[in-house]
């Protein structure tokens, strides 16, 4: 007879859905609320909604408020416990950068120390699937793409996370990005409006509830622009 | 060369009981350029005189923040201050990483204090020429605390530290009994009153003091030099004339510290200090 | 066997390392009402799916502001009560009016469990941690790997399957103390009757602003004269 214990993973899958889309002078960041996964390893692997969670992280230490001053946004998909602790890390260093140069660190510097701080713990990584969004130094919208281990890269729109595969075509369908193969390269910034970024963004969720059971509850939209930073929230499917 | 042979090593007695390396860290703090404090219920103001070297360099920097809810003003040796207040930042992201929440300012003291104390017991280490204070808001309300080299730690109303502080320090003890009712705007005109008692004579303006606040609902922030400017002409500080009591008090020996808040004069009348 | 690990590649250093776990308890239900936090959990604990142990405490208070109730290995929760204690003790030597509460204790129980999965040698809990300071209420759990959230209402093991959705359907944010009860214990029968590890004796705990009161043990009035309960075979050919 086999033995009867449960056995352990390090890792859980706890869905989410993210998405980002720069403008010329904004950027919206959006991810769903919801959280699934088996709490306790005693009754199987049944998974089942755990919670609402936050997972829009504006890099302020440990949480807090929305700011003003913020920069750059981090929506994370994949292993609650590890996107919480890395969105801990990235808090804590980010203060550290605050003291010592007295100003907030800049979204494609932070998108270099997310990709950095991945890649630290590339042989126990974070399961952790993250998208950034922001404004760059020149006040243009930039969203940066991971894979858990720190490989990025700076694109115009992006989506991570369990509705991925449903909405990363669908973007690429509406926004038309121009190839980065194409020299001289072309911005990447999309030609949307804000709203009509948000009304995108909404579609998009809207959409990838319908498939994936791992999104959905309430999405979360947060949009940075010149006029500073704002937080939207709207319903999706409940079941 | 020596002032005394009981002096070469910091754990040195002397036969009276007195530890001379410790005193001539403490010394340094008074060497160094002034620094003030006080509170109200939910506020507590810092500032600070910036001294220059020479002509040819700007001033240093001598007041730190910690976090949102602590910061830290220094006189004496500035890089010693520069690696306690770095030891503070730290303390106080290691807390909140792990509790999700402020640490409390007292405990932070304490931690210092610690920190200081065992310099004066090893031979091989020198203390702190620091004097640290350190202005904080938590749960049990607005705090300022000084942190000497020694090791020792005192909590205050209001307090001055630093060249000419003796002059700030009679300031402060003449009014503190309001402090405690003050508002935010009464606690800045006081620390500028305060700070411009260390100046002997000098006019004060925005470039050579530093102001910083935390309180209530606000975080701890040093106070652009504009708005500094702007408060000392609302409040018609800088004026020129020396104030009226010839400033020597530097030369005399402070009151015991903790004593020195029970002995200022009833503060009867809302009088400038100009007027007295 | 507890303590195998064979697993380390090429390393021969013999660091044994819980795999799995021992003696078991199974669901803790916590919920937020009207005064504070309420919390409920049976007494058994099993040995695989021998019923061990009849009379193990599985909610506790920690300091003045919290509550804890575990499920899962019980040497495990025994440990963190253990540095839990030591904890709260540290905290009041400093004996300055500041303490931490339940939102702190939370966090740094989240930061051990994750620790522990970090280094593979895990405490085997799911764990649920209640309290009220300073008026507000907190309720959230932790997992064995460091999943952690806050809710309204929380379950633990088989209580997630079965007591979460009567949770979900009768919790509201106004429930009296005796409300309250009676919501944890209709979830306990319904775990009672369908959770073979649950055993008829349990504790509710109470922690309000006033302080933390852990009921008396006691046993759930149960009906077990349904008939697919009294013949449960009946139909199935040649067992018994």
């Amino acid at each position: 007879m086999t033995k009867q214990h449960q056995n352990w993973s390090p890792y859980d899958n706890n869905g989410g859905t993210c998405v980002a889309i720069a403008g010329a002078d904004y950027c919206v960041v959006a991810a769903d609320t919801r959280a699934v996964g088996c709490i306790s390893p005693f009754t199987g692997a049944v998974r089942q909604k755990l919670g609402m969670l936050r997972v829009i992280s504006h890099l302020g230490m440990f949480g807090g408020e929305l700011s003003r001053a913020d920069k750059s946004l981090m929506a994370s998909s994949g292993f609650q416990a590890d996107v919480r602790a890395l969105q801990k890390v990235l808090a804590a260093r980010h203060l550290i950068y605050q003291h010592q140069h007295n100003k907030q660190m800049s979204c494609p510097a932070m998108a270099q120390l997310l990709s950095n701080t991945l890649y630290y713990k590339r042989f126990f990584p974070y399961y952790a699937f993250n998208v950034l969004g922001g404004l760059d130094t020149e006040g243009k919208g930039c969203v940066f793409t991971y894979d858990a281990v720190g490989s990025y890269e700076r694109v115009g729109y992006s989506s991570q996370g369990s509705g991925a595969t449903l909405i990363t075509p669908f973007l690429d369908n509406q926004l038309k990005s121009p190839s980065p193969l194409l020299l001289p390269a072309k911005d990447a910034v999309t030609p949307l409006s804000e709203s009509e970024a948000i009304d995108l963004v909404k579609t998009c969720f809207a959409s990838a509830t319908e498939r994936d059971i791992y999104t959905g509850d309430k999405l979360e939209i947060v949009v940075i622009n010149a006029d500073g930073i704002r937080r939207e929230y709207m319903e999706l499917r409940k079941d | 060369m020596f002032r005394n042979q009981y002096d070469t090593d910091v754990t040195t007695w002397s036969p009276a009981g007195r530890l001379f390396q410790v005193e001539y860290a403490m010394e340094a703090v008074k060497q160094g350029s002034a620094a003030i404090g006080l509170r109200s219920k939910s506020h507590v103001v810092l500032a600070c005189v910036n001294k220059t070297n020479s002509e040819l360099s700007s001033h240093q920097k001598k007041i730190f923040k910690a976090d949102d809810h602590i910061g830290v003003a220094i006189a004496g040796l500035t890089a010693d201050g520069r690696v306690l207040s770095r030891y503070m930042r730290s303390e106080c992201i290691n807390y909140s990483y792990s509790y999700e929440s402020p640490l409390p300012v007292g405990r932070l003291v304490v931690q210092l204090a610690d920190k200081a104390q065992v310099c004066t017991q090893r031979s091989w280490k020198r203390p702190y020429g620091v004097g640290l204070l350190v202005a904080g808001l938590d749960e049990s309300g607005a705090h300022l605390y000084y942190n000497c080299p020694s090791g020792n730690y005192f909590e205050y109303q209001a307090f001055a530290i630093g060249s000419r502080s003796q002059a700030a320090k009679t300031y402060l003890e003449r009014r503190f009994e309001k402090f405690m009712g003050s508002s935010r705007d009464d606690l800045l005109k006081d620390a500028l009153f305060a700070i411009r008692e260390t100046l002997q004579g000098e006019k004060l303006t925005s470039s050579i003091c530093t102001v910083a606040v935390v309180g209530v609902g606000e975080a701890f922030h040093i106070l652009d030099q504009g708005t500094v400017q702007a408060l000392i002409e609302a409040f018609e500080i800088a004026g020129e004339e020396a104030p009226a009591s010839e400033p020597t008090a530097a030369d005399q020996p402070p009151p015991e510290p903790g004593v020195a808040a029970d002995q200022g004069a009833p503060a009867e009348h809302d009088a400038a200090p100009m007027d007295i | 066997m507890k303590l195998l690990d064979s697993t380390d590649s090429g390393n021969s250093s013999s660091i044994e390392r819980t795999q799995y776990p021992y003696v078991t308890g199974t669901s803790v239900i916590g919920i937020k009402y009207k005064d504070g936090i309420l919390m409920a959990a049976d007494m058994g604990a099993s040995y695989g799916s021998t019923l061990r142990y009849k009379s193990v405490e599985r909610v506790k208070p920690v300091g003045k502001h919290s509550l804890i109730g575990a499920s899962g290995e019980i040497s495990d929760f025994q440990e963190i009560l253990r540095s839990l204690d030591e904890l709260i003790l540290y905290d009041n030597m400093w004996d300055d009016g500041n303490s931490l509460g339940p939102k702190e204790v939370h966090n740094y129980l989240t930061r051990m469990m994750y620790n522990r999965r970090n280094k593979f040698d895990p405490l085997w809990n799911s764990l649920v941690l209640g309290g009220v300071k300073n008026g507000q209420k907190y309720l959230g759990m932790v997992s064995m790997i460091g999943v952690h959230f806050e809710d309204n209402h929380v379950a633990t093991g088989f209580g997630n399957h079965l007591a979460r959705p009567i949770l979900r359907d009768e919790w509201h944010e106004n429930l009296t103390f005796e409300d309250g009860v009676k919501l944890l214990e209709k979830c306990m029968r319904v775990l009672l009757y369908r959770d073979r590890s649950a055993v008829n004796k349990l504790q509710i705990a109470k922690i309000t602003e006033e302080g933390v009161t852990v009921s008396q043990p006691y046993a759930l009035k149960t009906f077990w004269n349904f008939n697919a309960f009294q013949n449960p075979t009946a139909g199935a050919e040649g067992s018994w």
